[in-house]
C-alpha cells in the first residue's frame, strides 16, 4: 500500500482509494471459495481413491503354498500308454491330495482330511493337468510346485478373516488355521504377484477368477461402440454444421440432439432389448449389441463435440479456401477438418470414457450372465468390466470383495489414462493456426 | 544520395523533379550566357533567340509545378524528401525570374546595338561573370546537395551589389556629362539592375539548396552591400553616397 | 473516359545546346498509360442483405491491368462490393445481389458460371493473412492442386517457385519451403497469401485491405509488390488509408453510404476532385 504514498493525491484517487480495500477483500473472498471448491472435490477424490485402493490393493497378490507332489503313475496313466485323452481325463484332484495327505500324514478322520484339501485350491489340479499335458515326462517324479491356496487361507494369510472370531462365525476352522500356520512357519506359504488376475476369465472360486475375460470383452465392446459412432458422428457433425441450412429443421434437429445426451442410459438398454434382441435376434449378451446401443449413447456427445470443434476453426481459413475457389466439400475436408480434429478426437475419448463405465443399458441386454470363456469375437457372450464388478459385488465369498474392489481400480486407471490423453491431445493440437 | 525507397516509382517521381529542376538551371544559365554576349557583341539576332526561348523556361516551370503538385497529393512526402519538393517549387519560380531578367536584357540588346562603347562593358561584363559562375556553383549545389558550396555562393552575392553600385555611380556621372547618354545610360541602368538582381535570386536559390539539406535556414542576413538606394550624385560632377548609407 | 493527364504544352526539353550543364539531364518520362479495355464492369450493381440495402446502383469500370482502389468511409459497401466481383457474398446468408456485373463480356452472377471457376479466375488477398497451417509450399500449391494445374510434381514445383518470386518471397523462404507458413512474420505471411493468390494465374486480383495488419515497412513492401505485378494482372484493392490509394493505384473510387460518389484518376481525386463529398472525406472534415 505504500507505493500509492508516491501518486499525487486528487479526488479521483482518493475515491479510488476509498474502495481498494473492498476490492481486494472480495478478491480475497473468491479466491478462498474457489481453493474451498477445489479442496473438497480432491478430497472427496482422494477419499474414493483411498477407500477402493486400500479394499482393493490385496487383490493384486495371491496365496501359494508350496507341497511336493508324487505325480503317481497310478493315479494318472494306470495303462502307461501316455495317451492323451487319458492323461486330460486323469484324477489331478487326487494327486493333490494324496500330496497333502503325504506333508500331514497324521490327519485320519474323514472330516479332518475334508478339511485338509479345502486348504488347496481346486484350481490347482488344472494347473498340474496344464503341467502334465505339456511334459507326461513328469510323470512319476516328485516336484516342488506352488499351488494355489484356496480363498478361505487367501483370506487369512492377507487379514481379511481376524483369528479372534467364533471359529463357527468364519469360514476356517481352528485346524485348518494351525496347519497353515505349520506351513508358513516352514516357509512354505509364499503371495507372490497374482497374475491369474489378469489373464483368466471369470470364476466361482475368487482365488482362480480373473478379469481378463472382462477386459476383453470391454475392448470388443469398445470397439464396435468406436466403430460406429465416430464416423457417423463426426459426418454428421460436419453435416450439420456446414451444409445445412440454418432452417426450422436443423433448429429442431439441434434440439434433439441436446437432449439425446441427456437421456438416461437405461433407456437405451431398454431400446437395445426391445429391438437389437428381440426384433432383430442379434446374440444376447454379446458385444456386437452392447456395442450398438453404447454407440447410440456416444453418438450425441461426438455430435455435440465435434459441431463446437468445427465451429471453433477460424473463418479466415474457410474464405482463404474458398476464395482460391475450393469447393465446399473441399473447403471442409482439405481445411476445416483437420483442424478440428484435435477437438473431435477429445469429445470422442470422453464420450468413450463414459461408455467404458457403462453399466445398466448392458445389464437390460443381458451381459450379466456369468461367462467364464474369454470371448473370441464380437458375437461370442461377453462381460464388461463394470458389469463384473456389480457381478463380484453380490457374490457371499468374501475373496471376491477385494476382487471387486481391485477391477474398480483397474476402470478407474483405464478412465484416467483415457481422460489424460484427451488432456495431452488437446494441450498439443490446441492453436495451431 | 541515400539509400532508395521501398516503393521505387517514388524515387522514380524525385528523380523527375531533380531532372527538370537540372534542366531548367541549364536553360537558364545558358540564357544568362546568352544574353551577355548578345549585349557585349550587339548581336541581335541571338538576343531574338533568346526571348523566344524564354517560353521553354516559362512550361518548364510550369511543369515543375505540376510534378511538385503530383507528388504531395499522391506521395505525401515528409522529411528530406519534402524539403526536396518545397525546394524545387522555390528554385525553379526564382530560376524563372533569372530567365526573365535575361530576356529583358536580350531586348535592351536590341536598343542599344547602335550606343557608343562606353567605359561601363568591362564592369557588366565582369558583374556578368560572376553571376554565370554563381548560377552554375549554385546549380550543383543544388543537385549534389552541398550546402557549403552553397553558403560560398551566397556570399559571392556581395560583390555583385559592389560592382552594380559603382556602375550606377559610374553610369549618373556619364549621364551628367553628355545628356545624349541619357538614353542609353538609362537602359545599361536597368541592364545592371537586372544582373544584380539575378544575383539576388541566385541568393535565394543558395538559401534554399541550404534549407532543403539542413532544414533551416541560414541564420545570418546575407550579406548586401548595394549602396544603391542611398546614392546621389552632387551637381558638381561627384558622386557620393548620402549619410546613413551602409 | 479516364484518361491520363497529359503535360501541358510538348514534352520538356531533353538537353540544353551547347553549354555543359550540370548534369547531363535526361527527363525521365511519364508512364505511358497505354490503350485500356476494361476488364469488369459494374452496371447498376445493387446488393441486399436480409432486406437491407447496402449498395445502391454501382456504375464502374475496372480497367486492365491497373491497379484500381476503393476508398470511403467504414461501412460505405467498398468491401461489399469488392465480394461481389468473385462472388464471396454468395456465403453470406441473406445476400442478393442485384444489377450488372460482367467480366469479359459475361455476366458473373448468371447460373452458367461456375463460382469455382470463376474464384480460380479472380483471387482474393484478406485484411489479416491467413496462410493455412501447412507448409509454405503447400500453401502455394494448394490451389494449383485442386485445379488441376500442374501435370506432374516438377511443374508444381515451378509453379510455386514462380509464384513465390514474383511475391517477392523466394528468397527468403527458398531454404525452408517446408516449414509451416503460419511461422513467417505478418508481412511474410501477407505476401505468401499474395503468393498463392497468383498461384493459379488469375486475372484479376482483388486486396481487402491487404495492409491494415502490417507495420509500414512490411506496407511498403507490399506496396512496392502491388507496383510489381500490375504489369501482369488487374487489381482492386479496398483500402481505409487514403495515403495508401494514393501511392497505390491509378484509378480511385470513392464510396459513401453505399453510393459511388465520385470515380477517376487517383491524380485527379487527389488535387481537383469534382465533388465537395470527395474533397470533404480525403481532406479529413468528415464528421
Amino acid at each position: 500500500m505504500n507505493k500509492s504514498q508516491n501518486i499525487q493525491e486528487n479526488p479521483t484517487t482518493r475515491k479510488i482509494r476509498a474502495g481498494l480495500k473492498k476490492r481486494y477483500a472480495a478478491e480475497r473472498r473468491f479466491r478462498f471459495y474457489g481453493m474451498a471448491g477445489i479442496a473438497i472435490a480432491v478430497f472427496a477424490l482422494v477419499v474414493l481413491f483411498v477407500s477402493i485402493g486400500s479394499k482393493g490393493y490385496t487383490a493384486f497378490v495371491q496365496t501359494h503354498i508350496q507341497l511336493d507332489v508324487f505325480f503317481d503313475e497310478a493315479l494318472i496313466d494306470p495303462a502307461g500308454e501316455r495317451k492323451a485323452e487319458v492323461l486330460s481325463r486323469a484324477d489331478y484332484a487326487g494327486v493333490v491330495k494324496a500330496s497333502l495327505r503325504a506333508r500331514f500324514p497324521e490327519v485320519k478322520s474323514r472330516r479332518d482330511k475334508r478339511q485338509l484339501y479345502g486348504l488347496i485350491s481346486p484350481g490347482a489340479a488344472f494347473d498340474l493337468r496344464e503341467m502334465i499335458m505339456a511334459d507326461p515326462s513328469l510323470i512319476g517324479t516328485t516336484q516342488k510346485m506352488t499351488l494355489v491356496a484356496s480363498d478361505d487361507v487367501d483370506m487369512l494369510i492377507k487379514g481379511h478373516i481376524s483369528r479372534e472370531t467364533e471359529e463357527s462365525a468364519r469360514p476356517i476352522k481352528d485346524t485348518q488355521v494351525a496347519w497353515v500356520d505349520q506351513l508358513s512357519e516352514a516357509g512354505a506359504v509364499s503371495t507372490p504377484f497374482n497374475i491369474r488376475f489378469f489373464t483368466a476369465g471369470d470364476s466361482r472360486e475368487p482365488e482362480l477368477a480373473g478379469i481378463w475375460g472382462a477386459i476383453v470383452g470391454s475392448f470388443y465392446t469398445m470397439l464396435v461402440t468406436l466403430a460406429l459412432s465416430f464416423p457417423l458422428g463426426v459426418a454428421a457433425a460436419i453435416y450439420l454444421e456446414e451444409f445445412a441450412h440454418k432452417s426450422r429443421l436443423a433448429a429442431l434437429i439441434e434440439v434433439n440432439i441436446n437432449n439425446l445426451a441427456a437421456v438416461p442410459s437405461i433407456v437405451f438398454g431398454l431400446l437395445g432389448l426391445a429391438v437389437f434382441l428381440n426384433f432383430f435376434q442379434m446374440p444376447r449378451s454379446a458385444p456386437i449389441v452392447g456395442g450398438v446401443v453404447l454407440a447410440l449413447m456416444t453418438f450425441p456427445t461426438i455430435i455435440i463435440a465435434g459441431r463446437a470443434a468445427l465451429k471453433s476453426v477460424p473463418p479466415s481459413i474457410r474464405e482463404a479456401a474458398a476464395g482460391l475457389g475450393a469447393s465446399r466439400t473441399q473447403v471442409v475436408f482439405h481445411h476445416v477438418l483437420p483442424l478440428a480434429m484435435p477437438g473431435i478426437m477429445t469429445g470422442t475419448i470422453i464420450g468413450m470414457a463414459r461408455a467404458v463405465g457403462e453399466t445398466a443399458p448392458l445389464l437390460m441386454i443381458g451381459m450379466v450372465a456369468f461367462i467364464v470363456d474369454i470371448p473370441q469375437g464380437i458375437t461370442d457372450p461377453a462381460s464388461v468390466l463394470p458389469v463384473q464388478v456389480y457381478l463380484w459385488a453380490d457374490a457371499p465369498e468374501r475373496a471376491f470383495v477385494e476382487r471387486t474392489s481391485a477391477t474398480t481400480m483397474v476402470l478407474l486407471g483405464f478412465l484416467i489414462v483415457m481422460n489424460a490423453a484427451a488432456v495431452l491431445l488437446r494441450k498439443k493440437f490446441e492453436r495451431r493456426w | 544520395m541515400a539509400s532508395e525507397h521501398t516503393v521505387k516509382s517514388f524515387d522514380d517521381e524525385l528523380s523527375r523533379l531533380d531532372n527538370l529542376v537540372a534542366t531548367m538551371g541549364g536553360l537558364a544559365e545558358s540564357q544568362v550566357n546568352d544574353s551577355l554576349n548578345a549585349l557585349t557583341n550587339r548581336d541581335v539576332a541571338l538576343a531574338d533567340k533568346i526571348i523566344a526561348e524564354d517560353k521553354r523556361l516559362d512550361r518548364l516551370e510550369e511543369e515543375i509545378n505540376i510534378q511538385s503538385q503530383k507528388l504531395l497529393a499522391l506521395r505525401h512526402p515528409v522529411a528530406d524528401d519534402l524539403r526536396l519538393v518545397i525546394a524545387g517549387l522555390k528554385v525553379s519560380s526564382d530560376l524563372e525570374r533569372i530567365g526573365d531578367y535575361a530576356k529583358n536584357i536580350a531586348k535592351r540588346t536590341k536598343i542599344l546595338t547602335d550606343a557608343p562603347r562606353l567605359g561601363t562593358s568591362n564592369s557588366i561584363k565582369r558583374m556578368g561573370g560572376i553571376v554565370e559562375s554563381m548560377i552554375r556553383d549554385v546549380l550543383d549545389a543544388y543537385l549534389a546537395r552541398d550546402n557549403e558550396k552553397a553558403d560560398d555562393v551566397r556570399n559571392r552575392d556581395e560583390e555583385v551589389d559592389a560592382l552594380h553600385s559603382s556602375l550606377f555611380r559610374e553610369l549618373l556621372t556619364y549621364m551628367m556629362e553628355d545628356p545624349r547618354n541619357i538614353s542609353y545610360c538609362t537602359h545599361l541602368l536597368f541592364v545592371a539592375k537586372n544582373i544584380e538582381r539575378m544575383g539576388d535570386h541566385v541568393t535565394n536559390i543558395a538559401e534554399n539548396v541550404i534549407f532543403m539539406v539542413t532544414g533551416h535556414r541560414p541564420d545570418e542576413a546575407r550579406p548586401k552591400d548595394d549602396e544603391t538606394p542611398f546614392t546621389v550624385v552632387d551637381g558638381e560632377g561627384g558622386a557620393k553616397s548620402e549619410i546613413g548609407a551602409q | 473516359m479516364f484518361a491520363f493527364q497529359e503535360p501541358k504544352g510538348d514534352s520538356p526539353v531533353t538537353q540544353t545546346a551547347e553549354k555543359p550543364t550540370p548534369k547531363e539531364a535526361e527527363v525521365i518520362p511519364v508512364p505511358e498509360a497505354g490503350p485500356e479495355d476494361i476488364k469488369v464492369a459494374a452496371r447498376d450493381v445493387t446488393v441486399h442483405y436480409s432486406g437491407a440495402q447496402a449498395l445502391f446502383n454501382i456504375n464502374l469500370d475496372i480497367p486492365e491491368r491497373r491497379v484500381t482502389s476503393l476508398i470511403g468511409p467504414s461501412g460505405c459497401g467498398k468491401s461489399t462490393f469488392l465480394r461481389c466481383v468473385n462472388r464471396m457474398n454468395d456465403t453470406i446468408d441473406g445476400c442478393v445481389v442485384g444489377g450488372n456485373l460482367m467480366m469479359d463480356g459475361f455476366d458473373i452472377n448468371s447460373n452458367e458460371i461456375d463460382v469455382v471457376e470463376l474464384r480460380a479466375r479472380v483471387g482474393m488477398v484478406f485484411q489479416k493473412p491467413n496462410p493455412f497451417p501447412k507448409s509454405i509450399y503447400d500453401n502455394v500449391a494448394y490451389g494449383p492442386r485442386i485445379h488441376g494445374l500442374a501435370s506432374d510434381s516438377t511443374e508444381l514445383d515451378e509453379i510455386v517457385t514462380r509464384s513465390l518470386e514474383k511475391a517477392g518471397l523466394w528468397n527468403e523462404v527458398k531454404d525452408r519451403l517446408l516449414e509451416p507458413g503460419t511461422g513467417l512474420s505478418g508481412g511474410q505471411q501477407q505476401r505468401l497469401c499474395i503468393a498463392r493468390a497468383i498461384a493459379v494465374s488469375p486475372e484479376v486480383i482483388l486486396m481487402d485491405e491487404p495492409c491494415s495488419a502490417l507495420d509500414p515497412i512490411a506496407t511498403a513492401k507490399i506496396e512496392e509488390l502491388i507496383d510489381e505485378i500490375r504489369e501482369n494482372f488487374t487489381i482492386v484493392i479496398v483500402t481505409h488509408s487514403m495515403q495508401q490509394a494514393a501511392r497505390v493505384s491509378q484509378y480511385t473510387a470513392f464510396f459513401h453510404l453505399g453510393k459511388l460518389v465520385e470515380k477517376g484518376t487517383t491524380e485527379k481525386i487527389f488535387t481537383e476532385p469534382d465533388d465537395q463529398r470527395t474533397q470533404d472525406y480525403i481532406t479529413g472534415r468528415f464528421g
